[in-house]
């Protein structure tokens, strides 16, 4: 269909994209578990990895080659087809969603220029919020085919609670689309130049999208899926070697997604203030944003090793008492300024 | 991409909503479980919007489509259910 | 090419469709029904309805096959629990739905004529226009499902309330 119409360029040019952008995924997250124990290191007053390297920067290669290298125990009575398919499938619908990010205006250095985006779709923000809705699935069979008790209990509370925060967090993004009128994550990095950004008109909308992707990642203090003290290992207690490996790394993956997120609707982008994002041939985009989504890792970091996990009841009352009500209160406000000021 | 679409005859989407259609009832009719026969209720509305859809596409006009919604409004009665269900 | 694809995407939620129904395991049943979904969206896209395929997406597979997923697993309702119906019955109820498809597609064949207009509008399925339409023309239908909506919330909450004094 779509393919036929374009030039076999085209096809060769997003591909190579969609490569490179699936190993930046994963080097920033397997670097994400690295930066993840120095912060926490730094934090605790403690020194973090440092055996494996210098500084201990082959500690990512270190834990995948421990991951590769263990025992892959499967229960007795799992499902045994659902129970391999669910890791795969929780870290596929993690890698999916970095498809329509804008990364940067355009590269210039090649013989044509190069848009930074695998797709650009006219509904970007419905799609990342579809994959984001699609990520409870890994969870739900992972949890419900080891047929462990743990397993359920931290898949129940892992999909009860990415449903609850969802919809607040498809609330706040209304608010961002009516401010920008369109849907297209292209346009809406595009509109906020320089430091034009949204973050000025959306505090609230910024505040309780950045909450509810806290809960979706299943971070603390949301983590309530994998409560050691409560679940044993939560979801994956029953997982081991490369399965378990998958379901953190997708974590980390959801994490950069997220962060990435939070940076194109609220934070401009690949805009910054002095700086053109067509500098050093287009290079000067990405880069920025990668200075801001690396900033919001270092946040989600900063909050897992300071604030204490939350009960599960106070995080249902949360979501449902608080943040929702906050984000119908917020899409009003701005509906009401967008009338008041548009016109 | 509206052109290519066309090569497609409407009757092969109509007799595929009618095969999922068809699908649907036969679950409701066999099956027990009150969930799946929901479920099987839900595949049924999906095979009426698919034909919506297409006729929306083949026609041009936005019109169709729209109807689509009134058969999502279905589904927050089935959500009381679940919850019910509790 | 786009003939293939379709063919393609419809044979997959036939089969599954088919899964769905017959499959022993009901968990097993609503993921066969997610990957129909999953064809069926393909369909929209095919179509040039994005807007629709992904809300299709976000709606069914995001929002109510995790409600059924979640009930199947807190009741663990499983295979042996689910009371069968009897063989005549099950018989009956396929030579009866059997009839229906054939009754449909002999009175569809070649009843199908549509004209498609000459200027072909590829924004059709463009949320704008979509929403356009949703709140000039169908702003009746539109406010009435509506009023369903705010009416199931209140019967919802009233669900779980009754629940909670007892």
């Amino acid at each position: 269909m779509l393919i036929l119409l374009f030039d076999t360029a085209l096809i060769l040019e997003k591909s190579i994209l969609v490569i490179v952008l699936f190993l930046i995924t994963l080097g920033v997250a397997a670097y994400s578990t690295y930066g993840e124990r120095k912060v926490a290191a730094f934090i605790q007053d403690r020194l973090g990895p440092n055996r494996a390297g210098p500084f201990g920067l082959l500690q990512p290669l270190a834990d995948g080659v421990k991951f590769f290298t263990k025992e892959d125990f499967m229960p007795n009575a799992a499902e045994r087809w659902l129970y391999i398919l669910a890791p795969g499938a929780f870290m596929f619908v993690a890698c999916m969603t970095s498809a329509v990010i804008p990364w940067g205006t355009q590269l210039t250095i090649f013989p044509r220029p190069v848009d930074l985006q695998v797709a650009d779709i006219n509904i970007g923000i419905l799609y990342v919020m579809g994959f984001t809705s699609l990520g409870v699935y890994g969870i739900m069979i992972g949890g419900w085919s080891s047929n462990n008790k743990y397993s359920l209990y931290g898949a129940i509370r892992a999909s009860s609670q990415m449903i609850s925060y969802e919809l607040a967090m498809g609330l706040s993004i209304i608010a961002v689309v009516m401010l920008t009128g369109t849907l297209s994550l292209k346009e809406i990095a595009a509109q906020q130049t320089g430091f034009n950004w949204n973050i000025w008109y959306q505090p609230l909308g910024f505040l309780l999208f950045f909450i509810c992707s806290l809960a979706e990642c299943n971070r603390a203090p949301f983590d309530m899926a994998e409560c050691e003290t409560e679940l044993v290992g939560g979801y994956h207690t029953e997982y081991s070697s490369m399965k378990l490996g998958f379901y953190l790394f997708a974590e980390y993956i959801n994490m950069f997604i997220s962060c990435t997120i939070i940076a194109t609707l609220y934070f401009g982008g690949y805009n910054f203030p002095g700086v053109d994002p067509g500098w050093l041939g287009g290079f000067m985009g990405p880069i920025v944003l990668f200075a801001k989504i690396f900033f919001f890792i270092f946040v989600f970091m900063w909050i897992r090793w300071t604030i204490p996990r939350f009960r599960y009841d106070q995080l249902m009352h949360l979501g449902w008492k608080s943040l929702i009500p906050l984000a119908i209160l917020n899409m009003l406000l701005t509906g009401a300024g967008v009338l008041l000021f548009e016109n | 991409m509206l052109e290519s679409i066309r090569q497609i005859p409407i009757d092969y989407y109509v007799y595929l909503s009618t095969l999922l259609f068809v699908i649907g009832i036969l679950g409701v009719l066999i099956r027990r479980n009150a969930i799946i026969v929901l479920m099987c209720v839900e595949l049924m509305l999906n095979a009426v919007n698919l034909l919506l859809a297409a006729f929306s596409t083949y026609l041009a006009t936005p019109r169709a489509r729209s109807w689509c919604f009134s058969s999502w409004s279905w589904r927050p009665p089935k959500r009381r259910w679940g919850l019910a269900f509790w | 090419m786009t003939l293939y694809l379709f063919l393609t995407l419809a044979v997959v939620s036939v089969i599954t469709a088919l899964l769905m129904v017959f499959s022993k395991s009901p968990v097993r049943s609503v993921l066969y029904l997610i990957l129909t979904f999953f064809a069926i969206a393909g369909q929209y896209i095919l179509l040039n309805a994005q807007f629709l395929a992904v809300v299709h997406i976000i709606v069914y597979a995001g929002a109510i096959m995790v409600l059924f997923l979640f009930v199947l697993m807190m009741l663990n309702l499983n295979s042996d629990t689910e009371p069968q119906k009897s063989t005549v019955w099950k018989l009956t109820a396929g030579i009866a739905s059997g009839l229906l498809l054939v009754t449909l597609v002999g009175a569809l064949r070649g009843s199908i004529q549509i004209s498609t207009p000459a200027e072909a509008n590829g924004r059709v399925g463009l949320v704008e226009n979509l929403g356009r339409v949703l709140f000039t023309d169908f702003v009746v239908p539109f406010e009435i499902a509506g009023i369903l909506f705010l009416a199931a919330m209140v019967g919802a909450v009233l669900v779980g309330k009754r629940d909670l004094q007892v």
